[in-house]
């Protein structure tokens, strides 16, 4: 245990996904020996952060407006919806440059365990949004696992009447692990065999 | 699916620390940048709480292995507050299957978050809870019965095997046998106890009381506070699901099937003091 501030900061940075006990500790007094601009810096930013970055009204990614960057890029296709769980989702299939579509961001997956329905998740917003009929195929990328999985099969069931075209990305994406720690190479290629889900 | 059918019953104490065993796997937590808690409910160490390595990432040499619902045959290094997984051998993956079926799989969920339920203390051995979840599973995959059928079928032996059977036979408060279906037709008290107007049963209602709170069915003669009105029919197909007569069980009518979901619901929530987030995302199918 450290003296009050210090402390505070242990206990912050332990809050942090990732960040256990001991990195909290590292973490907090690397801050102390650093130096003090560098330090302003990342505080200021976060604090910017907080302020300025929005969620996307449309499809759920970060923004800074009320629109993210995709949803306002005129250039890309409105005809496909790429269903994704988090915004880093997003980020990992930009990397690629391959995928010229739109997104819609989930904000999780299906997981009754954790007490996460159907209702928790932004499913309604999508739904209203293939409700025109523009949408003619909705790629289900959710997270290559177990949860992922199963929150693709529910909204395959949902969307499938509206006579929209499902798929998935396939080859290459070993089930098990989460889309961010796929390379770009294996996205790619995973984006580019997508199979069609018949359910 | 993988080669390592066999059962694993030898204790290997070839290195100190380490185990062997095997369980299925009931759910996963993140753990710092790519690692996983994984919790499993195994045949001789009861519920184990372990570390898998760089699990997360698409590349890790555990694959699909540790995943919800899958049955895996362990090497295990005891840790100073959790344990390692070192080895992970597919015996049978449940979770395929049930995936792509989001009634089953819902109802496979709601069997994972009951049993790690029932198995409160770690480390304790469980070894019927695991024997009941392993048969509950293998049940939900072949897809012969209704999920819904099966996962009530689970909760209810779940009950049985904590010691929590409820009376569905008798009075759950004075021991008097309830009529049978036949002779529940007429109104004739029939041959109740002498004395103290007790034993005596609803009849020609077609209707039981049960009370949660009492334990299951109780007489008309037993006050049971906040005790709840159920159909024969659905205290009938309960008897189906806790004996395993999935005949009967099979062909009960669907308005017993859900006042008997239901019923097994509030009755579990009851003695678990604790309700199961996943019972509320459990479709019928
Ligand atoms: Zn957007
Ligand atoms: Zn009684």
């Amino acid at each position: 245990m450290y003296e009050g501030v210090v402390q505070d900061l242990i206990d912050e940075l332990g809050q942090l996904p990732g960040v256990g006990p001991k990195g909290a500790q590292r973490i907090a007094f690397h801050l102390l020996t650093a130096d003090p601009d560098d330090v302003r810096r990342l505080a200021a930013t976060l604090i910017q952060v907080t302020e300025k970055v929005k969620f996307c009204r449309i499809c759920g990614n970060v923004a800074e407006n009320e629109e993210c960057k995709v949803c306002r890029d005129t250039r890309r296709d409105p005809s496909v919806i790429c269903v994704v769980e988090e915004p880093k989702d997003v980020a990992a299939i930009e990397k690629i440059r391959e995928y010229r579509g739109r997104y819609h961001v989930l904000g999780g997956a299906i997981s009754p365990i954790d007490g996460v329905g159907p209702d928790d998740l932004r499913i309604r917003e999508l739904m209203t949004r293939l409700a025109d009929g523009a949408v003619t195929e909705v790629i289900l990328a959710t997270d290559p696992n177990l949860e992922g999985e199963a929150t693709a099969t529910y909204l395959a069931r949902l969307i499938k009447p509206l006579g929209v075209r499902v798929t998935r990305p396939a080859s290459g994406l070993p089930v098990g692990g989460e889309l961010e720690y796929a390379d770009e190479v294996t996205l790619g290629r995973a984006f580019e065999g997508r199979r069609t889900l018949n359910v | 699916m993988s080669a390592a059918c066999r059962p694993s019953a030898v204790r290997q104490n070839g290195i100190v620390g380490t185990y062997r065993d095997d369980g299925i796997v009931l759910r996963t937590q993140k753990l710092g940048e790519a690692d996983r808690i994984i919790t499993i409910l195994s045949r001789r160490n009861g519920r184990i709480r372990a570390v898998a390595k760089g699990v997360r990432r698409t590349k890790s040499r555990f694959g699909a292995r540790l995943e919800p619902f899958s049955h895996v045959d362990l090497m295990l290094y005891t840790g100073r507050s959790l344990d390692v997984i070192t080895q992970a051998e597919t015996v049978r993956g449940y979770g395929e299957p049930l995936v792509g079926d989001y009634p089953r799989y819902t109802a496979g969920t709601a069997m994972l978050e009951t049993a790690e339920r029932f198995t409160t203390i770690e480390k304790e051995p469980a070894l019927r809870q695991f024997l009941l979840l392993v048969g509950g599973l293998r049940t939900l995959v072949d897809g012969g019965h209704e999920p819904r059928l099966v996962l009530d079928a689970f909760l209810l032996r779940s009950l049985a095997v904590a010691g929590y059977a409820p009376a569905l036979e008798e009075c759950a408060i004075c021991g008097v046998r309830a009529p049978s279906d036949d002779d529940d037709d007429d109104d004739d008290p029939g041959p109740g106890p002498v004395g103290g107007g007790r034993g005596h049963w609803r009849r020609g209602s077609g209707l039981r009381t049960f009370g949660v709170a009492a334990g299951g069915l109780t007489c008309k003669s037993c006050h049971a506070p906040g005790a709840a009105t159920a159909a024969t029919g659905t205290i009938d197909l309960m008897v189906s699901l806790l004996r395993g007569d999935w005949e009967a069980a099979d062909a009960s009518e669907r308005r017993h099937q859900v006042e008997c979901s239901g019923l097994v619901a509030a009755y579990l929530q009851w003695h678990l003091e604790h309700s199961i987030r996943s019972l509320r995302h459990v479709e019928h199918a």
